[in-house]
C-alpha cells in the first residue's frame, strides 16, 4: 500500500509542479536561511577563538602600571625585577613559562634597508609562553642566552621590509649602534588585536638587550603561560598577592601593576559571538516558521482545491488511509526534498562566505539535523490534518464540493 | 434473490428545519444482467438512489442488499472495497483527473486493486480499446471532447470488470450524435459481457436501449415498465 501511495504521490507532484515546487521553495529557503546563520555564526565564534588563542589563550601579561586608564599621578611605573620573574617562576603554581621582556625601539637597518621596530629582549620561554613558531632558523642557544650574545630572531614583517628576496638566516642586522646576527625568523601571525603588530619585531636575548640597548636591567612585563589544567583568574590572584607582597603594597593600596588575562577576553569575545549567532538564528527560525507556514498554507488549499479528485479517488474504490496516505507521501516527499536541497544551498553557501569572510567553516551536524526535522514535521502536520478531512467526507460530498 | 434489493429506503439530507425528504420509501429490484433506465421528473431522486445503489451514499432508514450483503451495515472502508470489487460509476460530468492522460485516467481503479504495472497497462489499454481511444491514451482530459471523455470515464468504469455499471445521466452533457455512440457502448457492453446496468437517464431516445425503464416521482417509484420493443 505504501508503494501505492508513493506512485500516486509521485504523479500528483508531476502533475503540478508549480504547486509543488512552491511548496518545496518555502522550505529551502527556511532550512538554508537558518543552517547557513548558525554555520556562519559559529565560523565566526571559531575564529575570534582563533584569533585570542593566537595570543596565548592560557598566558597572563603582567606589566607595571595601574592598568588602562587608571593611576595616572605618581611619575613611571615601578618596572619588574629578575628577582620578581624568579619569584613567581619558582612559587605560583600552574605556571608553565615565564618569559621576561626588556622592550626598547630601534632603528634597524640592513644594507640600505631601515626600518623602525620594537626589539624585545627576552628568553626562550617567550616563543613557548606566546606560542611563537619560527618559519626558518633556530632560537636561543643556552650559552648565547647565559652571555647575552648579539643574536636575533626577526618577526615576518622586518624580513620583508629589510631582506626581501634575501635569506636573513646568517644575515648581520644593525639596531640603533649595534650590530647582531639573524639566527631565525618567526613564523608570520598577522594583526592580533588592534594596534599590535606582532610580527613587527626584532627578539634578541634579554641580557644583550639590558646591556646593549637599555643601558639598566628594567624589566618591562613579563608573560606567564599557564597550565591549561589551571584556572588562570587563579593564578592571576596568586601572582597578584605575591607581586603585592614584593612591591610592599599593603592594605586598601591600589596595585601599581597589571594583569592582562587574555582568557577573559577571549570568553568575553566568544560569549558575545554566541549571542549573535544565537540572535542570527532566532531571526533564521523565524523564516523557517514562514516557510512552514507557506507549506501549510499551500497544503490547505491544495487539499481544498482537491476535494473533488479526492471524490472521485474514494468513488472509484480508494479507501480512506488510501488516499491520506498519498496526500501525506506527498508532503512528506516534498517537504524532505526541500529540506535536503535546502542542506546543500547551506553548504555551497557557508562554504562560500565563509572562506569570503575568512573564517572557518564548522559543520555543525545537530542544526543540519534540527533543520531537517523541523522542515519534515511541517510537512507531516500540515500535509496530514488537512488531507484527513478531506479523506473523511463521504465520496459524493467530496465529488459536489466546489 | 434479485442482485440488486432495495426495501423502504428513505433518504433526508440536513436536520431540523432545513431537513428534507429525498426519497420516501423507495423499493426496488435489479436482476442481475438487466439494463435499467431510471426516468423522472428533477429533483424526483433518481440521483440520490443512483449513489445509494452504487454504495457512494447510505440510506437514512431501509435496507439495501447487495448481492445479499446488508450495504447499510458496513463501514466506508467496506463499503470501498464493494465499489473497488463489483461496482463501476459513470457520472453527468466525467470526474476524470485532470492534467492526467487518459491511460493513467484509467489505470487508476487498478492501482487501488494492488495490480502490478504490466497487468494495469495492459488492461488499461484494453478497456481504452473497448472504448475506440486507444490512439488517445496519452492525452490528458482537456484535450478530448465531452463525448471522448465520457469514453474515457466510461473505460475507467469496466477497467475493472465490475458486475454492475452506474450511470447518472451519462449522456446529460452531450449532443445527440455523441449520445448515441455512448448508448451503443453501454448496449454492446451489458449485451456482451452482460454487465448490469443502472442508468439515468432524461430523454426517451436513450431509455429506449434499456430492457426496463423504472420511473420516479418525489422520491417514490411511480412506475416500472418492460420494454416491449426489446422484450
Ligand atoms: N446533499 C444534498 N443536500 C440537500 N438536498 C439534496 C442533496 N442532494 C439532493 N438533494 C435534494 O434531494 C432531491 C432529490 O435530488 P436528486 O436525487 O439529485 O434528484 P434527481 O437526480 O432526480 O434530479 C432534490 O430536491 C435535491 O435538491
Ligand atoms: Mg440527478
Amino acid at each position: 500500500m505504501l508503494l501505492t501511495s508513493f506512485l500516486l504521490a509521485l504523479r500528483a507532484i508531476r502533475r503540478h509542479l508549480m504547486r509543488s515546487f512552491l511548496t518545496t521553495l518555502g522550505i529551502i529557503i527556511g532550512v538554508a536561511a537558518v543552517v547557513t546563520m548558525v554555520t556562519l555564526g559559529n565560523g565566526a565564534t571559531a575564529s575570534v577563538k582563533e584569533q585570542i588563542s593566537a595570543l596565548g589563550s592560557n598566558m597572563l601579561t603582567v606589566r607595571p602600571g595601574a592598568g588602562f586608564g587608571r593611576g595616572g599621578g605618581g611619575g613611571p611605573p615601578r618596572p619588574f625585577e629578575d628577582a620578581d620573574v624568579e619569584a613567581v617562576r619558582a612559587q605560583v603554581g600552574g605556571v608553565l613559562h615565564v618569559a621576561p621582556q626588556a622592550t626598547t625601539s630601534v632603528t634597524a637597518v640592513y644594507e640600505a634597508q631601515n626600518w623602525s621596530t620594537t626589539v624585545t629582549g627576552t628568553t626562550n620561554d617567550y616563543f613557548a609562553a606566546s606560542n611563537f613558531k619560527l618559519s626558518e632558523g633556530r632560537t636561543f642557544s643556552e650559552p648565547e642566552e647565559q652571555a647575552g650574545k648579539s643574536v636575533c630572531v626577526i618577526g615576518d614583517t622586518i624580513r620583508t621590509s629589510l631582506f626581501r628576496d634575501v635569506d636573513p638566516v646568517g644575515a648581520s642586522l644593525r639596531l640603533n649602534d649595534i650590530s647582531c646576527q639573524v639566527i631565525g625568523v618567526l613564523e608570520k601571525r598577522g594583526q592580533a588585536g588592534p594596534g599590535a603588530d606582532q610580527d613587527d619585531q626584532v627578539v634578541m636575548p634579554i641580557k644583550a638587550v639590558m646591556r646593549r640597548l637599555t643601558g639598566n636591567r628594567d624589566i618591562r612585563a613579563f608573560q606567564v603561560a599557564v597550565d591549561p589544567r589551571f584556572d588562570t583568574s587563579a593564578v592571576s590572584a596568586s601572582i597578584t598577592s605575591l607581586l603585592r607582597e614584593r612591591r610592599h603594597l599593603t592594605g586598601n593600596t591600589e596595585n601599581d601593576f597589571n594583569i592582562f588575562d587574555a582568557k577573559q577576553i577571549s570568553d568575553t569575545l566568544s560569549s558575545a559571538t554566541q549571542t549573535m549567532t544565537a540572535l542570527l538564528a532566532a531571526v533564521a527560525a523565524v523564516s523557517l516558521v514562514v516557510g512552514g507556514i507557506g507549506i501549510m498554507n499551500i497544503m490547505l488549499v491544495s487539499v481544498t482545491e482537491r476535494t473533488r479528485e479526492i471524490g472521485i479517488r474514494l468513488a472509484i474504490g480508494a479507501v480512506q488511509r488510501e488516499v491520506l496516505m498519498q496526500f501525506l507521501v506527498e508532503a512528506v516527499t516534498l517537504s524532505c526534498l526541500g529540506g535536503i536541497i535546502g542542506l546543500f544551498l547551506a553548504l555551497a553557501l557557508t562554504i562560500g562566505i565563509s572562506s569570503a569572510m575568512h573564517i572557518p567553516f564548522v559543520f555543525d551536524v545537530k542544526i543540519n539535523l534540527l533543520a531537517f526535522a523541523f522542515a519534515a514535521a511541517i510537512g507531516i502536520i500540515f500535509g496530514f490534518f488537512p488531507a484527513r478531512r478531506a479523506a473523511s467526507l463521504n465520496p459524493i460530498e467530496a465529488l459536489r464540493h466546489e | 434473490m434479485s442482485l440488486i434489493e432495495l426495501r423502504g429506503v428513505t433518504k433526508v439530507f440536513g436536520s431540523g428545519q432545513s431537513a428534507f425528504q429525498a426519497l420516501k420509501g423507495v423499493d426496488l429490484d435489479i436482476e442481475k444482467g438487466e439494463f435499467v433506465a431510471v426516468m423522472g421528473a428533477s429533483g424526483g431522486g433518481k440521483s440520490t438512489t443512483m449513489n445509494i445503489l452504487g454504495c457512494l451514499d447510505t440510506p437514512t432508514t431501509g435496507t439495501y442488499r447487495f448481492k445479499g450483503i446488508p450495504v447499510e451495515t458496513l463501514t466506508n472502508d467496506q463499503r470501498a472495497m464493494l465499489r473497488r470489487r463489483y461496482l463501476g460509476f459513470v457520472f453527468q460530468g466525467f470526474n476524470l483527473l485532470s492534467r492526467t492522460s487518459a491511460l493513467e485516467n484509467v489505470e487508476l481503479p487498478l492501482i487501488y486493486r494492488g495490480e502490478d504495472r504490466k497487468t494495469r497497462r495492459a488492461a488499461a489499454l484494453a478497456a481504452l480499446d473497448r472504448v475506440g481511444l486507444l490512439q488517445w491514451a496519452d492525452h490528458t482530459p482537456a484535450e478530448l471532447s465531452g463525448g471522448q471523455q465520457q469514453r474515457v470515464a466510461i473505460a475507467r468504469a469496466i477497467v475493472t470488470q465490475p458486475q454492475v455499471l452506474f450511470a447518472d445521466e451519462p449522456t446529460g452533457n452531450l449532443d445527440s450524435e455523441r449520445s448515441i455512440e455512448i448508448m451503443e457502448l453501454l448496449s454492446a457492453l451489458n449485451r456482451e459481457q452482460g454487465i448490469t446496468i443502472a442508468m439515468v437517464t432524461h430523454e426517451p431516445d436513450m431509455a429506449a436501449y434499456a430492457g426496463t425503464i423504472i420511473r420516479f416521482r418525489d422520491g417514490l417509484v411511480e412506475e416500472r415498465i418492460v420494454n416491449k420493443v426489446l422484450a
